[in-house]
């Protein structure tokens, strides 16, 4: 059986693992080779890695880390941050990275996912949709630029684009639930899953087990990332690197 | 030594460092000039079938490693290398190697009756193995999956282990001493890790 995936997310700022709420405040946790080498320890299915400073710093994707990450791991590395080229997707691929997050990039040359694809394959090009309700109507709308830029783009639209496209996953990101831990946006994932058949990972509110349970009760396969939940213990928010047993993640999925 | 076939395409360093956690000489392998201490060959590989055939003739070591197998060598293709090793693809116009006759295919999430069809196929998925030293030591294993096509070999008796994805299909194929695994045992944990090892011990 195949089963959903449940996915740290780290953040990465100026070279250190931080945690940030509604993409502000980002609090320092400490050194992000550590927390995945603790992530491997604790078997993880997946880790994501985002870098937060690259796109709004413009800055190249600091290589000698990701490499580092990258051969700490023992499952499948997920990288985003900043990139706006082909050839730094090769060169990370090169690094030891399974799959390349695309952001900021998407909203004004989306075609870079087919050229990515055509050299790494669909497999490895995650198209990372941050969204965000905006008032006064409360639709759902693109932002990059750590939420600070709306792009008012669709997130349907930017969906079904990506796909037809030839991206291989989409992180669906929500900036109003990040780091609340008060469960995740149902109904944006919903909408999506409704227009495209691309695997679908969401990012952004799981405060609990039994938020990740009830994800995977109504929608299946689907991968449920989140940071706080796996990076702090109560509501003082102390630094502790966690994740569900193995007993504990098959009860996650159990009726399936 | 284990030679990991660095051919510009998949996770060579991952690799590299289980070996060496293991213990287990290993050495990236770049050309031909490599390949004299090499007693195991892997060929890793993500990406398009045409493009990642097109990386491994332009590397010059195509032919150097079908006389490593031809010589009795074991070689074990992860992914896309195993793929490499059919004679076809649905996904590409070139021709595989041929080391292991089959071809590939694509999961058809059209054409399904199954709900249970996964394209691509991403993330942690059973195996039921045959009794075979590559799988020794693995008891309930799982391992990590992405991959849109999948290796349809010509005789059933090469498939080594079988998992699903909406149709039951081959999660590692083997002929003689070439052996392919369409998952990823380089990010499985310790799944992985000790399929690593058994590879190693091959004889």
């Amino acid at each position: 059986m195949l089963r959903p995936r449940v996915i740290p997310c780290l953040l990465i700022r100026s070279g250190g693992l931080v945690k940030t709420i509604k993409f502000s405040d980002p609090k320092y946790l400490g050194d992000p080779l550590n927390a995945v080498r603790i992530f491997n320890e604790k078997y993880v299915d997946e880790l994501i890695v985002i870098d937060i400073d690259a796109t709004v710093k413009q800055s190249e994707p600091n290589y000698p880390l990701i490499r580092a990450i990258a051969s700490e791991c023992c499952m499948p590395l997920c990288y985003c941050g900043g990139i706006t080229t082909v050839d730094q997707i090769e060169r990370i691929i090169g690094l030891g990275v399974e799959k390349i997050g695309l952001s900021s990039i998407l909203t004004h040359n989306p075609r870079i996912i087919e050229q990515a694809a055509a050299s790494v394959g669909s497999q490895s090009i995650l198209a990372v949709i941050d969204v965000k309700k905006v008032p006064p109507f409360g639709f759902y709308q693109v932002f990059t630029h750590n939420a600070t830029r709306n792009s008012r783009l669709d997130p349907l639209r930017l969906a079904r684009l990506v796909e037809s496209l030839g991206a291989g996953e989409i992180l669906l990101n929500s900036i109003d639930r990040d780091g609340t831990m008060k469960g995740y946006d149902t109904d944006i994932l919903q909408a999506i899953r409704d227009v495209v058949s691309l695997p679908i990972t969401i990012l952004g509110g799981a405060g609990t087990l039994d938020h990740i349970k009830s994800l995977f009760d109504r929608f299946g396969l689907v991968g449920a990332a989140a940071g706080s939940i796996f990076v702090f213990k109560g509501n003082y928010r102390a630094v502790l690197l966690q994740y569900p047993s193995p007993s504990e993640k098959e009860s996650l999925y159990s009726i399936m | 030594m284990i030679g990991v076939v660095d051919y510009g395409l998949g996770n060579v360093l991952a690799i590299i460092n289980i070996y060496k956690r293991l213990e287990v000489p290993v050495c990236l392998v770049k050309s031909v000039s490599d390949f004299r201490l090499i007693t195991h060959f892997i060929i890793p590989g993500v990406g398009s079938f045409d493009h990642a055939l097109m990386r491994l003739n332009r590397s010059g070591m195509r032919l150097e490693l079908s006389n490593a197998i031809n010589s009795g060598l074991p070689v074990l293709g992860i992914c896309v290398g195993m793929q490499l090793m059919a004679n076809s693809s649905e996904e590409g116009t070139l021709s595989g190697l041929g080391w292991i006759p089959g071809s590939v295919k694509r999961f058809d999430n059209n054409n399904s009756s199954s709900h249970f069809i996964s394209v691509p196929h991403l993330g942690w998925n059973d195996i039921v193995a045959i009794d075979h030293p590559l799988f020794h030591g693995i008891d309930n294993a799982r391992f990590y999956f992405l991959h849109s096509y999948y290796f349809s070999p010509q005789y059933d008796h090469h498939v080594l282990a079988k998992t699903t994805n909406g149709i039951s299909f081959a999660a590692a194929v083997g002929s003689h001493n070439c052996y392919g695994v369409q998952f990823h045992p380089e990010k499985s944990h310790q799944y992985g890790i000790q399929l690593l090892r058994n590879f190693s011990l091959l004889r």
